[in-house]
């Protein structure tokens, strides 16, 4: 029936065939403004998609400026906290140091006198030979003359002198040995003042290696404070890093807060009931999640106002009296979470022989061979200790917590710059096809008519042919 | 700022108020009836074991109703053991293992009725199911679906089992089936008419090796 309107005669080939005519008449009579309109068309959709391109681009360029500030503001600070703690080490560490200080001072003191004296006491004094001795030299200078009475003398006298001399010889002997134990004394001391030059030099050496540390961070955070585009990179980098480790941490942390999830679900049902729900979760669930939930934000705030995070400023703005405080609040509640964890534990192995008891009977087994077995003491001790265990485990979800927020901003921009890089490659891609498929669809439509052109391109040549008489004529 | 919390406080409420005011009933309700007519309650010991095994799959908070299929089963004294499980885990496994005992005393006790209406207590099941107001609500018909009435009890009522399941376990053939099978097909497609005309679903468990359908929902 719809087909029939288009009959103009009754062969559809001539209906057809005179409908073609008329549409290629009208499309060529209309070709000027139908090439106007498709080339207008497909400039301004051209120009519409370089705009938004463009504007795209500078919305690009912000968030890279953005993404670069808040890179460095948290290079810095993190710099600044580095640096920070390490001036607290080398404040400890030179307090601790100097205190020690004229305490070693007086030691070394004590031992230079000490080895002084024992260096004076073993100088060795030469022993004076007996006065009489040029007397008897003197005597024994006397010519004997054969005389016996005189060589008698004279021998007497060289015994005497004999003994004299052994006499001398041992005292020199036994003030030699005093001298050698004076020597000896001195060692310990040696040592001492050897053993606290040591720890001096220790001493110092740490300061010396922290200083080079706080030198290296110090050249970082001068980087930092000059945009360098080095410090960028290795702060974005570091970010990344972070961002999958602490990412990595994370999902242990939740497979450690599933499995405290499943520990505490089931004996909660005996609390809170395990047939009511909330938002289409039981009520157990919910409330087993909630208690997991409080245990991470116990933590959190434990880490918190022990400065080891830094996700709330107040706490760390707080005074350390009151931050103190805080802090055995928090982990006192904590510890009191995991007793309770503990304990559900523990009610989650009674239930669970219970149940297997009321099966076994409904089985028609034998109950007592279910009830009694002698390895289920360590089910219940693991799961007790699982359960008063694991939330302190999750207490340090803090750490890579505050890592994964810091870094996700910057994951989080370099994405998202990518994601307008690419938006902006496609509108320029798209704004450069619809200019090209304007101008391609000029081209079909110059070719659905090619018959007219191909007329008036004859007509033209003839025209061309008879050009100077037909241009002329009109002159004249 | 204050305008703000406002505005998340008005939004917050009729949230809050709709997610906890939602009545979804998530409990299960089996109500079983048990044919005790003739020669069928040589089959009792099986319907027990379906028993242990339901209560050992029903969890705190559902329903379970035993009632014998009687000469007039349209009646709450044919009800022999009824329970709605306490929330607390503990109470429901002391309460299965009196609903057992209720069960093995009555299985011990029963005595063959002289005909089978099962229709009326497929009336009584549906009536105490809407009352349970069940999420998940199923018939277990354990019998050989072989209805007889006496004579004056009109049981040509059409049954509302709109959300229902019905399950017909253990359908013994009768002697007079192995003669003419036609007859065991004819019984089975007349009871799956009647539930599924009623708006109910119909299965059949002949393998109680294979009872966890029962609870697939």
């Amino acid at each position: 029936m719809s087909a029939d309107i288009f009959m103009i005669v009754p062969s559809p080939f001539f209906s057809g065939l005179i409908w073609l005519i008329a549409i290629v008449v009208s499309l060529y009579l209309a070709r000027t403004p139908a090439h106007y309109s498709i080339r207008a068309l497909s400039r301004v959709i051209h120009n519409a998609m370089r705009l938004s391109a463009h504007s795209i681009m500078h919305a690009e360029k912000q968030l890279q400026q953005r993404n670069k500030e808040v890179l460095l503001a948290q290079g810095r600070e993190a710099s600044e906290r580095i640096i920070e703690r390490e001036f607290d080490r080398i404040e400890t560490s030179v307090r601790r140091d100097l205190a020690e200080y004229p305490a070693i001072h007086r030691i070394l003191s004590d031992e230079i006198s000490h080895i002084d004296e024992d260096y004076k006491n073993s100088i060795e004094v030469p022993p004076n030979p007996p006065g009489w001795v040029k007397a008897v030299e003197a005597v024994a200078k006397i010519p004997s003359k054969g005389d016996p009475v005189v060589a008698d003398i004279l021998g007497d006298i060289h015994g005497s002198l004999v003994k004299a001399n052994e006499k001398t010889l041992d005292e020199y002997r036994v003030s030699n040995q005093a001298r050698h134990n004076h020597l000896k004394n001195m060692m310990p001391h040696w040592r001492k003042v050897l053993s606290l030059l040591n720890q001096v030099e220790k001493h110092v050496s740490n300061l010396f290696s922290r200083s080079v540390s706080i030198d290296r961070h110090m050249n970082e955070y001068e980087g930092i404070l000059k945009r360098t585009d080095r410090s960028e990179q290795m702060l974005s980098s570091s970010s990344m890093t972070q961002f999958f480790i602490s990412g990595l941490v994370l999902a242990i942390a939740v497979g450690g807060a599933v499995i405290n999830f499943h520990l505490i679900a089931r004996p909660l049902s005996e609390m809170v009931g395990g047939t009511s729900h909330i938002a289409g979760f039981q009520i157990n669930t919910v409330a087993a999640l909630v208690i997991i939930l409080l245990e991470i934000a116990m933590g959190l705030f434990f880490m918190e106002t022990m400065r080891i995070t830094r996700l709330f400023p107040i706490i760390g703005a707080l005074n350390d009296k009151v931050r103190i405080r805080m802090a055995v609040v928090f982990i006192t509640i904590l510890t009191f979470l995991a007793g309770i964890e503990a304990s559900l534990a523990f009610m989650r192995e009674l239930l669970m022989e219970e149940d297997a008891a009321t099966r076994a009977i409904l089985r028609g087994d034998n109950v007592s061979i279910v009830a009694q077995s002698s390895y289920l003491w360590i089910t219940t001790a693991a799961q007790m200790g699982m359960g008063f265990i694991l939330p302190f485990a999750l207490m340090f979800v803090a750490i890579p917590l505050e890592s994964f927020i810091h870094s996700m901003r910057t994951v989080i921009g370099v994405i998202t710059v990518g994601l307008l890089r690419i938006i902006e490659w496609g509108l320029r891609l798209g704004g450069d096809v619809v200019r090209f498929m304007g101008n391609a669809l000029i081209q079909l439509y110059d070719f659905i008519i090619f018959a007219p052109l191909w007329i008036e391109t004859m007509i033209r040549h003839k025209q061309d042919q008879l050009g100077p008489l037909s241009h002329e004529s009109p002159k004249e | 700022m204050i305008k703000l919390f406002k505005k998340m406080l008005f939004l917050t409420i009729p949230l809050v108020t709709v997610a906890c005011s939602q009545q979804t009933s998530y409990s299960k309700g089996v109500y079983m009836l048990i044919d005790t007519s003739g020669t069928y309650t040589k089959e009792l010991t099986q319907a027990q074991r379906i028993i242990n095994f339901t209560l050992a799959k029903i969890n705190p908070g559902d329903t379970f109703v035993v009632a014998r299929v009687d000469t007039g089963s349209f009646s709450e004294k044919d009800i022999v053991q009824k329970q709605t499980f306490e929330d607390r885990p503990s109470m429901a496994n002391q309460q299965k293992r009196l609903f057992r005992e209720g069960i093995n005393n009555f299985i011990e006790e029963v005595k063959p009725s002289a005909y089978t209406d099962i229709t009326g207590g497929m009336l009584q099941a549906v009536e105490y199911m809407n009352e349970a107001k069940s999420g998940v609500k199923t018939i277990l018909i354990f019998s050989d679906l072989k209805e007889e009435i006496q004579a004056g009890y009109n049981r040509d009522i059409p049954i509302n089992l709109e959300g229902y399941r019905v399950i017909a376990i253990n359908v013994t053939k009768l002697r007079s089936d192995n003669i003419d099978p036609v007859e065991y097909l004819d019984r089975l497609d007349k009871w799956r008419n009647k539930v599924e005309s009623g708006g109910g679903e119909w299965q059949v468990i002949n393998d109680l090796e294979r009872l966890e359908p029962i609870f697939s929902s």
